[in-house]
């Protein structure tokens, strides 16, 4: 029979879990050096397991070599067919890595263009007046320089959470004294503790741009409450990866879950009822008259109630760390900084994952 | 003001609260949960509203509603209920107030 080394499967869909552009030249490299056949590597992974006509092939595709010499004079069909789809599954290869090549091109200049209009923004002090955005709609939206620096900010704060837990990971992989890690567990602390505040200037500003989230990625988004992550959940995320705990700490981790609940449905309940009195106001009289400045105002008075929501929740984060921080080892709480930190990294992947996914066309 | 430190000493868990206010409805929530019927006063009907919302600003709450006393004693606003729930002290400060409707868990 034909000598077969690799299994060929040819990508019809990917998704790429993080993308750059050394990647591509990874991926050029790999293409040549496999003869002009995609050979998948870890990076890219293939979604779709569906096998097309292409590789119906029973036999397992394409060797890594080439046998011609050997397959051609025992099965000269099956070999010219073979061989056509192989050059038919390379070029098809070759057109969708163009494809590829093209969009990251396009995103990469993109990206500097945009870089170049920040540095510009930066020098001038940032916008004297109001920036005006596009929402998705295409109706002009004014964007407060406030928020663009809280934007700008945020991107400066990731950048720096990425460092901080990679050197989480790296330090807990060998030895480590305590005394570094707790200088890196109060670090890590005083992070998150930064961003709250920065969180809090920033719904002065803009409370609904707060609410919305629209600073974070979109999988991140989706399980947001009030502004930000979900204490209790978190802990519930967090809570197997602290073993080994002591009783006591399995006791106190669980009442605080517990008090974390108990506190989020209060403040919950209690945006609940600003919502109900904010569509109060807003409903109040007679809806259909046509003029209604002060149902206007004072919907307007009930929304600066909204501030103090965004604040106490963050307030809840606040204290969940804190109190995570008293109950666990420096150790432990080095081990669930990491996690955490890592948790919100793969729910960022998830979303630009998301987001880059290829649809063939139906 | 005496109107005040009258209606703070009264026994168990007294709340002044504004009956627009919000957060005063998520302290109210919290007791609930947790079993205790706070006593409340609502302030803004009170003709002495703006001495009432000084004199609690006055003692050290950190906003004048919802103002939380236990006991006699001033607990503090909502951040200060809830950093006291998270640490697990609220509880111990409130038990002889809990009512035993519910198995205690």
């Amino acid at each position: 029979m034909n000598t077969t080394s690799t299994h060929f499967v040819p990508p019809r869909r990917f998704e790429i879990y993080e993308t750059t552009l050394n990647q591509v030249s990874m991926w050029e490299e790999n293409f040549k050096n496999n003869g002009g056949i995609y050979i998948p590597n870890s990076i890219i992974i293939p979604t779709d397991a569906k096998q097309d006509s292409l590789s119906d092939d029973t036999s397992h595709g394409t060797p890594h070599k080439f046998d011609q010499e050997a397959s051609t004079s025992r099965h000269p069909d099956k070999t010219q067919r073979r061989l056509a789809q192989n050059r038919e599954a390379a070029r098809k290869s070759r057109l969708r890595k163009k494809a590829y090549v093209q969009q990251l091109e396009t995103s990469r200049l993109k990206l500097i263009h945009l870089e170049q209009e920040l540095d510009r923004a930066r020098q001038q002090g940032f916008y004297e007046g109001n920036r005006v955005d596009t929402n998705a709609l295409g109706f002009s939206v004014k964007m407060s320089s406030g928020i663009v620096a809280f934007e700008m900010e945020y991107g400066h704060w990731v950048e720096e959470q990425n460092r901080q837990i990679s050197e989480l990971r790296t330090v807990l992989q060998g030895q480590v004294s305590d005394v570094e890690l707790r200088l890196l567990v109060d670090n890590a602390m005083k992070h998150y503790f930064q961003l709250f505040r920065m969180k809090s200037a920033a719904a002065k500003i803009d409370v609904f741009y707060i609410m919305s989230g629209m600073w974070k990625t979109s999988a991140e988004r989706f399980f947001m409450w009030i502004g930000g992550f979900r204490p209790s959940e978190l802990l519930k995320v967090l809570l197997p990866h602290f073993d080994p705990l002591m009783d006591q700490q399995v006791l106190d981790v669980c009442n605080l879950r517990q008090s974390c609940q108990q506190a989020e449905d209060a403040v919950s309940q209690g945006m609940e009822k600003l919502q109900h009195t904010l569509t109060d106001s807003v409903a109040a009289g007679n809806l259909g008259e046509g003029s209604y400045i002060p149902q206007i105002t004072c919907a307007m008075e009930r929304l600066e109630a909204l501030v103090s929501f965004v604040d106490q929740a963050d307030h809840l984060r606040h204290e969940t760390l804190q109190q995570m921080h008293r109950i666990l080892t420096t150790r432990q709480a080095a081990r669930g900084l990491l996690a955490l930190g890592e948790y919100f990294q793969r729910l960022r992947a998830l979303s630009s994952s998301w987001a880059t996914r290829q649809r063939e066309p139906t | 003001m005496d109107k005040v430190m009258r209606m703070s000493s009264e026994k168990g868990v007294v709340i002044f609260t504004k009956s627009s206010c919000c957060l005063c409805y998520t302290v109210q929530i919290l007791f609930r949960d947790l079993r205790v019927q706070p006593t409340i006063h609502e302030i803004d009907n009170d003709p002495d509203c703006r001495e009432i919302e000084k004199a609690l600003l006055r003692i050290g709450c950190s906003t004048a509603v919802p103002a939380v006393f236990v006991g006699g004693k001033l607990v503090g606003s909502t951040n200060e209920v809830m950093s006291l729930h998270l640490s697990g002290s609220l509880v111990p400060l409130i038990k002889p107030y809990q009512s035993l409707l519910y198995q205690a868990n």
